[in-house]
């Protein structure tokens, strides 16, 4: 088991075409990544790295019946490209896209809303991985290895130094997933963790939080009100200096919360270990 | 991009919002002449932070005399790290009370909130604190805005009700601001009533999301050049780097925000101090490697650089090839520990050394190196 995707994952790619999409449909594809179809207006009726080309999501989804999507379409475009695979039914909406102004991340995230069975992760992450099984967007393959840690972070390369830990000792992982840094962004901590406390296979939790938001504290909430799993907690950015700030909109409606210590706090409250620097987090998950 | 308070109100003028008459003063003299023409002014800072009467940065002058000499101690002042470049001087208003009106991002509600408040000032943080109901929120439907009873509801909420229609029409043009400008926070504080009755905008703060500048391109020409930020932050931005200048001695260069921030904390650990937070982001290509130190090097205060990249694709013995490359094409001189990390790091190790620069094994490691290496110098 694991959480999200596992090898009968039917995965379309949007943006298949282009120079990211392309790159990372081979190395979706390599580690057995069920990937039925991509998406390029224009190229619907060719084949892309051995996986045909539809114009559009409803073309790919009547042939294909795919249920999860991985967008790699410029900024300009992805905001677009995830409500078109929300109404074309996908479940499970995966946005690698970096840069979508704030704006648009908010009209989409209300689009959503009339589409309840729909997930988006991201956008601006790197996509998740059951090692072993299947990957959507870039997580690189080796750095996982199949067990039973859930590893759930906000950063990118962050995921990829714990993961390579994770797996240097010996502690595989259930499912690890990226739910990226914007401010704006679809599943949360609380969200994930919340699959993986299901998911039998998942014993460990590892949660890679940063400042800003309070996304962390909402998923220590939870953790403390009763948790099957191990886990280990690790914030960054403790030492950054505070963002200077302009106007007083942003304090008033999220006070204290945000620094790494509200979220280390949180954690501990919680009764969740806390790690000082990612060396320790395999010490403390043992 | 941050507006500057005269730009933020220009802005918020060709919205159809009232405000103050003023003039920019890049002078005393200017000021004098504004002052003249005006009557008495407000002479206030023009930074891109909060905080600016407290720190002395708004004086009051009646006279010429009084608005060249307050524009004497205000331009070239410091808040808050910025460098006052220009005053704006702007009619003083007759104040009969001072509302809060403020959009910002909500990210915990992943919408957008309108505030309002009938305490408004420098003070409504303590009020949001010691009596949250006082501030009246919405959170407008992104896609058709704030409806006309939404606001009704909000100024009566607010306590406001006797200015609801007023209000009404004056919101809906600020929030023009967010859709048409991808404005991520658009504050006006205070909201003046002026004792004829008049509603005008005493401050403006206007931020416009950097990730929709290429949808206004018009904003960034007219104001951009004006914001004169730290010298190595504007060097950074013209090289396509995300850069933050701090007051250490260690340069940082990682890959990824969440590794570089990370990779700041355990310098601190280590009991040094970081530069400045450099991401490269994903590839870690010797282009960007380069333009990041010769960014960094430019900082006479920098003894010594750590980069820690992960290389999650990318090959390690690459990206070590670079780093050699971009070292001796700026002709380095100073310490530099590397942490590479991912596919081929032995073989990237390997070059390192060989071209005489440290290899660090782990993060933590390769931040206890840097540190010893920028300190040495100071206790010999």
């Amino acid at each position: 088991m694991s959480i999200l995707i596992d090898s009968s994952t039917r995965v379309i790619v949007q943006g298949i075409t282009g120079r990211e999409g392309t790159f990372h449909t081979e190395q979706m594809l390599e580690m057995g990544t069920n990937v039925v179809g991509g998406t390029s207006p224009g190229k619907g009726g060719t084949t892309h790295v051995g996986v045909p080309v539809f114009n559009t999501v409803a073309e790919a989804v009547r042939a294909t019946e795919p249920n999860a999507s991985g967008i790699f379409v410029p900024a300009p475009f992805a905001p677009d490209a995830i409500m078109e695979a929300a109404a074309n039914g996908i479940e499970l909406i995966v946005c690698i896209t970096e840069g979508i102004p704030i704006q648009d991340m908010i009209r989409v995230k209300d689009f959503l809303r009339g589409y309840p069975r729909a997930r988006l992760l991201g956008a601006n992450c790197p996509g998740l991985i059951t090692p072993g099984k299947a990957k959507i967007g870039i997580i690189p393959q080796r750095i996982s290895s199949p067990g039973h840690v859930g590893l759930v972070s906000r950063s990118g390369t962050l995921t990829y130094e714990v993961g390579t830990a994770l797996t240097a000792a010996g502690m595989g992982q259930s499912t690890i997933v990226g739910i990226g840094g914007d401010p704006v962004l679809g599943l949360t901590f609380k969200d994930v963790i919340e699959l993986f406390e299901k998911d039998p296979q998942t014993t460990h939790l590892v949660v890679i939080g940063e400042i800003g938001g309070a996304d962390e504290e909402r998923a220590a909430e939870l953790l403390g009100m009763g948790s099957r799993l191990k886990t280990v907690a690790f914030i960054s950015g403790r030492t950054a200096p505070e963002g200077k700030r302009m106007g007083h909109a942003g304090a008033i409606i999220s006070g204290n919360r945000g620094t790494a210590k509200s979220k280390e706090e949180a954690f501990r409250a919680a009764g969740v270990a806390v790690a000082e620097t990612t060396d320790d987090i395999v010490a403390l998950l043992r | 991009m941050k507006l500057l308070e005269y730009q933020a109100k220009e802005v918020l003028a060709s919205l159809g919002i009232a405000i103050p008459p003023g003039r920019v003063a890049h002078t005393p003299d200017e000021a004098a002449v504004a002052c003249a023409e005006l009557g008495p002014v407000a002479v206030k800072a023009q930074v891109p932070v909060g905080g600016r009467g407290k720190a002395g940065g708004i004086k009051l002058a009646r006279t010429p005399e009084e608005a060249r000499a307050a524009a004497a101690q205000i331009i070239g002042m410091d808040i808050k790290g910025f460098k006052v470049p220009l005053v704006y001087c702007e009619s003083a208003l007759d104040i009969e009370r001072e509302v809060y009106l403020g959009f910002t991002v909500d990210r915990d509600a992943r919408a957008n909130i309108l505030m309002l408040s009938a305490r408004g000032g420098m003070d409504i943080e303590q009020v949001a604190e010691e009596s949250p109901e006082s501030i009246a929120r919405l959170y407008p439907n992104p896609w058709r805005g704030p409806l006309e009873f939404e606001l009704n509801q909000l100024a009566f909420e607010a306590s406001l009700g006797e200015f609801a229609r007023q209000l009404s029409a004056l919101i809906k043009k600020l929030y023009r601001a967010i859709p048409e400008l991808d404005a991520v926070t658009a504050e006006i504080n205070p909201l003046v009533v002026t004792t004829r009755g008049e509603i005008v905008a005493g401050d403006a703060k206007l931020e416009i999301d950097e990730n929709a500048a290429w949808r206004h391109k018009d904003l960034d020409q007219r104001y951009g050049s004006v914001l004169e930020g730290d010298p190595y932050e504007v060097e950074a931005k013209k090289r396509g780097l995300t850069y933050v200048s701090l007051d250490g001695d260690v340069g940082i260069v990682g890959n990824g925000a969440g590794l570089c921030m990370s990779t700041l904390d355990l310098v601190q650990r280590a009991g040094g101090k970081a530069a400045n937070f450099c991401d490269i982001g994903g590839g870690a290509k010797a282009e960007v490697v380069e333009n990041a130190l010769a960014v960094i090097l430019k900082n006479p205060r920098v003894k010594g650089v750590l980069i820690n990249v992960f290389g999650g694709i990318t090959r390690g013995d690459e990206v070590a090839r670079g780093i050699v490359t971009a070292r001796d094409r700026l002709k380095m001189k100073l310490p530099l520990v590397v942490r590479l990390s991912g596919t081929r790091e032995e073989e990237g190790r390997a070059i390192l050394r060989e071209h005489g620069i440290e290899p660090g094994a782990s993060a933590w490691e390769a931040a206890q190196k840097i540190v010893e290496l920028t300190k040495a110098p100071a206790t010999r």
